[in-house]
């Protein structure tokens, strides 16, 4: 079958195509960049979403922002409310890729790449995220921790097209960080990363989230680690539980960006350094977006 | 099967017939014929062959051609207003911003969204945003300096460069000691 090409002005138009076999393709900067690594073939179908009008924008409810899928990494860190609200979100889209990626990669396609290292995933987690899938006749919202199945792998069905994320918007007295390590400011991929958010009442830790990011399989929560640091007073011991108990449960692979050792050893000092940022945010300190630069930028290298 | 399709660069509507599969890069330097973007590395990776569509960045080594139908597609080419060099351009002779020039279109293309977008950007910001961008040749305080001082200077001011002649052009001319 020799390859086709459309353009869809319309859901309905991407769904009829995506009936027929066809693949979405949105900001496309995984899809080509995927085939040539051998990930995936270019579909021999491809239906373009990038001009679907009801895809686009950010609408900013009392208590859920709604991102449409084809909100880009650029649209999200400039947002007013992801940057005070869902801080950690702002870091992470601040740092994908270069500006080339985030002013044409979608929310929308990062998220059903499924890639347990992209930026966005540990924060979109920690904070409740539910993705809207549609399909023809039928529309169904669920978890980021269904939907993402394994490396590169989601639970949607062929003929369903991610529309939009919902997330919960924080109660006041809430921070979010999130951290990478990284070897290149722009184009890189995360060695190890974390995220987390936070609620704190007076001088005690209501709520706390805290995700891994390019540990496991798929980016996950680490209970334990919510625990350890929930009802403490955000101390330095209660941070440092919290951080070793997130790195207890990573199992990393070695790769070309790190062996699993380094990135074990590395698991705890970013999870660390995700908590502290979060729990300074929630007390109404300024840690400047992207976090990652800010705690790694001159003068405050190494490890804190 | 390839397909009809129009892409716009520079102002200009080529009309092209392409593989749904080809990249804007290719298309652009194979089909359209304007060979001023590079391809580098060809995975996102360097930056060389940065293009703006609509204004905004973006690697058209991955990027499907016909996505870009329709949109307005800027090259290296387009920045200069004839035989006006952009701000940015005459900066980047000015202050030894080019070294071998592989990078230079992406490099140039990059820096326009950047100063678009940040009109005053501080050095660490000009590094930071072009960090997408590699230069083989690691000129890159050069390339700092230049895009600073685009920035910084009034519009027009730097738009007008004598080039020097090129400096190995005695070596082909016949030594002066010997002319008579």
């Amino acid at each position: 079958m020799s390859p086709t090409f459309s353009s869809a002005a319309t859901i309905d138009d991407a769904l009829a195509a995506m009936g027929a076999g066809a693949r979405p393709v949105a900001g496309g900067t995984d899809l080509l960049v995927g085939a040539r690594q051998g990930k995936a073939p270019l579909p021999d179908a491809i239906v373009a979403v990038d001009r679907i009008a009801e895809l686009t924008g950010i609408r900013d409810g009392d208590a859920t922002l709604v991102m449409g899928s084809l909100v880009t990494h650029d649209d999200l860190m400039k947002d007013p409310t992801v940057l005070t609200r869902l801080t950690a979100l702002a870091d992470a889209s601040a740092i994908v890729g270069s500006h080339a990626t985030r002013a044409q990669g979608t929310i929308g396609g990062n998220v059903m790449n499924a890639s347990p290292a992209m930026d966005t995933g540990a924060p979109l987690l920690c904070f409740g995220t539910t993705a809207v899938l549609r399909s023809a006749g039928a529309e169904r919202r669920l978890g980021l921790d269904e939907l993402w199945t394994g490396p590169g792998q989601t639970s949607a069905a062929p003929g369903e097209l991610m529309i939009a994320l919902e997330v919960p918007l924080p109660p006041a007295g809430s921070g979010s960080c999130y951290v990478r390590l990284e070897y290149r400011r722009q184009m890189e991929i995360a060695i190890v990363g974390a995220a987390a958010a936070v609620t704190v009442e007076g001088d005690t830790v209501t709520d706390v989230k805290v995700a891994i990011t390019a540990l496991t399989p798929t980016i996950r929560r680490v209970p334990q680690a919510e625990a350890a640091l929930t009802a403490s007073a955000g101390d330095d011991g209660a941070v440092r539980a919290a951080a070793a108990a997130a790195a207890a449960a990573a199992t990393p692979i070695s790769d070309v960006r790190g062996s699993a050792d380094y990135r074990r050893a590395m698991a705890e000092v970013i999870a660390r350094r995700a908590i502290t940022g979060a729990l300074a945010r929630a007390r109404g300190e300024h840690v400047p977006v992207p976090a990652s630069s800010a705690l790694f930028g001159a003068g405050q290298g190494g490890a804190r | 099967m390839k397909v009809a399709a129009a892409l716009t660069v520079n102002g200009t509507t080529y009309p092209v017939v392409i593989d749904p599969h080809l990249s804007l890069l290719r298309a652009v330097r194979e089909e359209v014929g304007l060979t001023g973007s590079k391809e580098g590395c060809d995975d996102s990776e360097c930056g060389a062959c940065m293009m703006l569509l609509d204004g905004r960045p973006v690697n058209s080594c991955s990027y499907l051609a016909l996505q870009a139908e329709g949109r307005d597609i800027t090259t290296v080419e387009g920045l200069a207003d004839g035989e006006q060099l952009s701000a940015l351009q005459a900066a980047f002779l000015r202050e030894g911003g080019v070294q071998c020039g592989f990078c230079t279109p992406g490099m140039l293309i990059s820096a326009t969204a950047l100063i678009a977008a940040n009109p005053d950007p501080t050095d660490e910001e000009i590094r930071i945003s072009l960090s997408g961008n590699l230069c083989r040749c690691t000129g890159y305080d050069g390339i700092v300096r230049a895009v600073h001082r685009a920035a910084t200077t009034p519009s027009g001011a730097l738009g007008t460069v004598d080039l020097p002649a090129p400096a190995h052009a005695g070596n082909d001319a016949t030594p002066p000691h010997r002319a008579g």
